[in-house]
């Protein structure tokens, strides 16, 4: 079943943020931000601004009817700067007027004087400073002190990467409206409905009852959404609040690029031992994050940096730490794969430095040590896994040896070209690690007629969640597709929810529909054990017919659901959903953190122009365990799509920050994601299968970022591809691998 | 006012989408329709796409614009189904642009192959699906146009039921629309605006009150033509009529790859090449490339005529040799001679719509000394983002003349290049960086002439 939402995607009919029609009288919100990355506001000269013809009012900290405060995890974030600003572009004020282009307008006649601090931007630096968001963490198992002496080979090195812009093309936003007794109802796209309740409420000093967030789709997320859409609703809510009018505001890409929060960059140091039979021993790890200038869900991604560190490999002493460091960027946030992706590029390096430093091939010890079920992880979840499983089927089908051959005759023979291959395997863990977030609400009506309306937290990013819900209901109701209809997500209707994120809003809020369907279905056969004088047990509905025993009953699910509604029975339901079996002690950092883990393996080629140091890639090659998908369609869009994000992170997309914090890549113009032509010649996947039960929802796993992390293999088969031409070069573990890394690595030290 | 912003918000059209304001991410799309009498005695019927952010309103005058609701038929139409189909649309907000710049490809007299169909969404970029299901969606479209003979392709398009039938009749409707000419009331502080991809990208705020001479339609601007072996565009011409023309694709056998590492097609189909000289970019592509072709410039003020070579057209970092009131009118070439060579090379941290680190154009003209030896007589090179002006490498090519092309006369001037260039470190690149990589790009100038090089003597 392909996404239901695609009919009205391709005639331009979906609807988004910026496409409600405007209610009358609705005034236009801009947010200034601050200039410089760290200092004290001297003066904040409103005037000139506010003698604007238009000019409604301009929104400070002092305006602020609630507290000032749209921290998540640790309330240190300011909505509007008071008198400290934190990072370039932390919103200072908002412009309310007549027209979005009278408030931009008075945004250059604000005159802002701001005392400037020294500016951090490394996180080294920043730890070095004890600038930490929350108390280093470590995760240990066995002893890797005692380890090292065990081991025929240690190395060390250091790994970079990155952050990365989500670069959603629908831009953030929000749309606030007021309705009777103050409520206020807030359009946003946001990917967490309820973090942005709970955002307007602080910031506003009212209660939950009075804020209805409401998010038909976005236009992207990736992350980017689920908390850093809470201070454009947040301002347009307060807006709304004192005014008593609609405020809108759309924010422009370049507004956007500059305020919000990226993927977190990483700088680790890293030390790794391995036995002469090239069994890692022992690992460690000492991550250094760079949060930016708040806490937002730093973290939760830090977290799961270390859950993932050992990516897919069983490691019996692993010892790795993780600092949040606070700098002057833009409070970085969720990005698909959440941590992980960062935490799985250090062991890929420590491993890739350990091949090349003892004349092995990285796949040798990559394939010797991935983990198998009964493995503990070093978090303490016992491992039930499909590693092997999906790394031999990758070698077998695609025929890796060939491959290999093949790119090392094309090496012999080219000069100016040069070929690289690399293998990744990929283990992800599908769960929010904060256990109290897994769970999940959905409320199931069905209409007299017998229509069907489900609404869930589930927030419609493009995933394809609201088609898997829609397949639940289908299913379980046995109706053909035009009879449910999946409303908007909205905080009135399903209250609590968790964001949209971490690969399980499907399970999460599907396992909820499948409750609340099942419970209304109970009933339904009852009616028709009463009706027809049969036992429920044989009661089946097959494709609108009620069938006793495999025979048609004469009754069909209209005509069923009519009679129930006479019947004074409840057609509705309110289905609960707790992910079971999952706990973990952070005290111990022990636990069972995760419903289940997803597999996979690629294998990426890559060929390099050795003159002009420019790139292609070739093949990326899949074994994904999807445990057995209940959408194929929906599911290779999602692994094509995070492939493609991946490579995009690890080759090409690369955030360039000044010295004094501005960010010089702000536009689409300086921060390139892939287009058509830079995207993998071929994608090729196959479907792993397994009959293992699962967690997931009809078995079939989540999707959503474990693919992302296939994009790595870009980085490590280019810097092969750089060393088939200049076997000699040095080359640092630092991505993004960009046009001019590749070119400086292929001449290094010969220019 | 700006084409985007009237369809969205004052027709209250919301299909066409906002994605960057800048024309580097296609969601706004649109397809701009007209009849165009050059191309043949007949006046024929044209569509291009567009980045409706960077259009002026002025620039629609007397065009059939396109927006995503003017191809919606009660059913999907075969685009749509194809994009439905693959599952090339996720979140769907840049899912109106894809169709409607594959709407303009099957409206475009293009051949029908899937490389011209994938280069039509050149212009558009996508964060979901990793375009793998676009591609497949796209393979579809192209084979919708197989059976397409000589048809106008809107009547054929409008036959087959890609297009609503509407499209069947918008000739005989643009014949009925006036033609455009200027009033003359700009005011003599008017600003110039051609296809607007590069002012309304650095001066949005500043041109939205500003008095505007719109130059893109201005016919005493537009043409190419080639006659005593030079090449005269007018100003106006855009970066599609070069790249499409079939005399300079014979003159330039590259030329269509050279363009197609241009900006994108719905960009190309408006900006002008004087544009790209005016806008002053130290980096400019055409300003490169025309360098290396000893361009002149013609200037005008309305009354006054001047010419001046481009080479000296540039005076500093965005500063030009031009004032405020005279504007570019022609420009002319000497055409490359069958004994001569012309390359032009860019490399970008993303090969496709994306601004060069370093970009360079070479051309030379041949011809045996007394012993029979190859030698050149001319050299042209030029280079962009190594200064604060598009370079013309003047001792580099200086020295080329009389030499007999081989390897180590290439280490020499790769020497030469190095003391006539200014690279600052930026978003584009290190100096470092993009030092190497003109070196690398004079190589690869000379590796292209002259194959028979040894490239292991040259890396």
């Amino acid at each position: 079943m392909k996404n239901i939402d695609s009919f009205n995607h391709v005639r331009g009919e979906s609807r988004y943020l910026d496409d409600i029609p405007l209610i009358q009288g609705t005034l236009f919100g801009v947010a200034l931000g601050a200039s410089v990355a760290h200092g004290i506001i001297k003066k904040l000269d409103l005037s000139e601004a506010l003698a604007l013809e238009g000019i409604v009012r301009i929104f400070t900290d002092k305006d602020i009817t609630g507290e000032n405060q749209i921290g998540g995890i640790v309330p240190d974030e300011p909505l509007l700067a008071d008198h400290h600003v934190h990072f370039s572009g932390m919103p200072i004020a908002f412009v309310v007027a007549e027209t979005e282009e009278i408030a931009r307008e008075a945004l250059k006649k604000i005159k802002v004087e701001i005392e400037a601090l020294p500016v951090i931007t490394d996180p080294r630096e920043a730890q070095a400073k004890g600038e930490l968001i929350v108390p280093p963490r470590t995760f240990r198992i066995g002893d890797t002190d005692a380890a090292w002496q065990d081991c025929a080979y240690v190395f060390e090195g250091k790994a970079d990467t990155n952050g990365q812009e989500h670069l959603y093309i629908e831009t953030q936003g929000a749309y606030a409206v007021p309705l009777e007794n103050g409520v206020i109802k807030v359009y946003s796209s946001t990917q967490g409905p309820t973090a942005v309740q709970r955002a307007v409420c602080k910031v506003l000093g009212v209660p939950m009852h009075q804020i209805e967030v409401d998010v038909t789709r976005l236009g992207g997320g990736f992350g980017g959404k689920e908390d850093q859409a809470n201070t454009w609703a947040a301002l347009c809510a307060l807006a709304t609040h004192v005014l008593k009018k609609p405020v809108k505001y759309s924010l422009h890409r370049m507004e956007d690029m500059a305020m919000t929060g990226k993927r977190h960059p990483y700088s680790t140091d890293f030390k790794i031992g391995l036995s002469r039979e090239l069994k890692i021993l022992a690992y460690e790890a000492t991550f250094f994050q760079n949060a930016g200038a708040a806490a937002d869900l730093s973290p939760a991604v830090l977290e799961r940096t270390l859950f993932h560190s050992v990516n897919t490999y069983f490691i019996p002493n692993v010892r790795v730490t993780g600092n949040s460091c606070r700098t002057n960027l833009p409070p970085n946030t969720a990005f698909r794969g959440f941590g992980g992706p960062q935490g799985m590029f250090v062991i890929e390096a420590a491993i890739v430095k350990a091949a090349e430093s003892i004349g092995v091939e990285a796949a040798q010890i990559q394939r010797i040590n991935l983990n198998k079920t009964g493995d503990e992880f070093h978090y303490g979840q016992i491992a039930q896994s499909e590693s092997q499983a999906c790394w031999e089927k990758a070698l077998e089908i695609y025929g890796f040896d060939q491959m290999k051959e093949a790119v090392g005759a094309f090496n012999k023979a080219n000069l100016l070209h040069k070929k690289g291959l690399a293998l990744m395997p990929v283990c992800f863990g599908i769960s929010f690690t904060n256990t109290m977030m897994n769970h999940a609400r959905s409320l199931v009506h069905v209409y007299s007629d017998g229509s069907v309306n489900v609404s869930t937290g589930a927030v419609e990013m493009g995933q394809g969640v609201n088609t898997k819900i829609l397949q639940v209901a289908a299913q379980v109701f046995s109706l053909n597709a035009d009879k449910i209809r999946i409303n908007s997500t909205n905080t009135f209707r399903i209250a609590n929810t968790s964001p949209s994120a971490a690969s399980a809003t499907a399970d999460l809020n599907g396992k909820a529909t499948l409750i609340a369907c099942t419970e209304i279905l109970k009933r339904l056969k009852k009616v028709a054990s009463d009706e027809l004088k049969i036992d429920a047990k044989e009661i089946e509905l097959k494709n609108e017919l009620v069938l006793a025993g495999g025979a048609e009953t004469g009754l069909d699910w209209k005509r069923l659901v009519a009679l129930a509604f006479m019947k004074r029975v409840a057609l509705s339901e309110h289905g609960h959903y707790a992910t079971p079996e999952i706990h973990f002690d952070k005290t111990k950092e022990k636990g069972h953190p995760f419903a289940y883990h997803v597999y996979g393996t690629a294998i990426t080629e890559v060929t390099i122009d050795c003159l002009r140091g420019t790139y292609e890639v070739d093949a990326v090659k899949v074994v994904h365990d999807f445990g057995t998908s209940m959408n194929p369609v929906i599911d290779k869009g999602q692994i094509e799509g995070g492939i493609v994000q991946g490579i995009g992170w690890m080759t090409l997309e690369e955030l360039i920050y000044d010295k004094e914090g501005k960010l010089k890549s702000n536009a689409l113009s300086t921060y390139k994601v892939p287009d058509i032509y830079a995207v993998p010649k071929k994608i090729e996947i196959d479907f792993l299968q397994t009959e293992q039960d699962n967690l997931a929802i009809f078995r079939s796993k989540a999707v959503g970022e474990p693919p992302l992390m296939y994009g790595i293999g870009a980085y490590f088969a280019l810097r092969n591809a750089v060393k088939a031409f200049n076997p000699a070069a040095e080359l640092p573990f630092d991505a993004p691998m960009t046009a001019e890394k590749v070119l400086l690595g292929l001449y290094a030290g010969k220019y | 006012m700006l084409l985007l912003d009237f369809i969205r918000y004052h027709q209250h059209l919301t299909g066409t989408k906002i994605g960057c304001r800048e024309g580097d991410c296609g969601a706004c799309t649109v397809l701009l329709g007209e009849l165009k009498t050059e191309l043949n005695q007949e006046s024929a019927l044209n569509y291009r796409s567009v980045t409706s952010c960077l259009t002026p309103l002025g620039n629609v005058q007397g065009k059939h614009v396109v927006s995503i609701e003017g191809i919606n038929m009660q059913e999907l139409n075969p685009i749509q189904k194809a994009m439905s189909d693959e599952s090339a649309t996720q979140c769907g907000f840049c899912t109106p642009g894809f169709i409607m710049s594959l709407s303009g490809f099957c409206l475009s007299r293009k051949e029908p192959s899937p490389e011209n169909a994938i280069a039509s969404v050149d212009g558009n970029i996508c964060r979901c699906t990793g375009y793998k299901s676009i591609e497949r969606a796209v393979a579809c479209v192209s084979d919708l146009l197989k059976t397409r003979d000589n048809t106008e392709p809107a009547l054929f398009a409008a036959e087959q039921k890609i297009l609503p039938a509407y499209f069947s009749g918008i000739r005989e409707r643009l014949l009925k629309m006036e033609a455009y000419e200027f009033s003359g009331k700009e005011g003599s502080n008017a600003r110039f605006v051609g296809g607007g991809t590069d002012l309304y990208v650095q001066k949005h705020d500043e041109m939205t009150h500003a008095s505007i001479r719109f130059m893109l339609e201005d016919q005493s601007l537009k043409g190419i033509e080639i006659a005593d072996n030079k090449c005269i565009l007018g100003a106006s011409s855009t970066v599609t009529d070069f790249g499409e023309n079939p005399a300079l694709q014979s003159y330039f056998p590259e030329l269509k790859a050279y363009i197609k590492l241009i900006s994108s097609t719905p960009i190309r189909n408006i900006a002008t090449i004087a544009g790209n000289f005016v806008n002053a970019s130290p980096i400019g592509d055409l300003t490169i490339f025309f360098l290396a072709l000893e361009t002149e410039l013609e200037l005008s003020d309305g009354k006054n005529v001047r010419t001046i070579p481009l080479r000296k057209f540039h005076t500093g970092y965005k500063q030009l040799d031009k004032r405020p009131e005279e504007f570019i009118t022609r420009l002319w070439f000497e055409l490359p001679f069958p004994n001569s060579k012309f390359n032009f090379e860019k490399v970008s941290k993303r090969t496709h719509l994306d601004i060069a680190s370093v970009n360079s154009a070479l051309s030379l003209q041949l011809e045996n000394d007394a012993q029979g030896n190859e030698i050149i007589s001319k050299a042209l090179l030029s280079a962009g983002g190594v200064g604060p002006t598009p370079v013309f490498l003047e001792k580099t090519a200086a020295f080329l003349k009389g030499k007999t092309p081989d390897e180590s006369l290439i280490i020499d001037i790769i020497k030469i290049a190095q003391t006539e260039i200014k690279p600052i470190s930026d978003a584009r690149g290190t100096e470092v960086y993009k030092r190497l990589l003109l070196s690398q790009l004079i190589k690869a100038h000379f590796l292209k002439f002259f194959p028979q090089l040894k490239a292991e003597a040259l890396l």
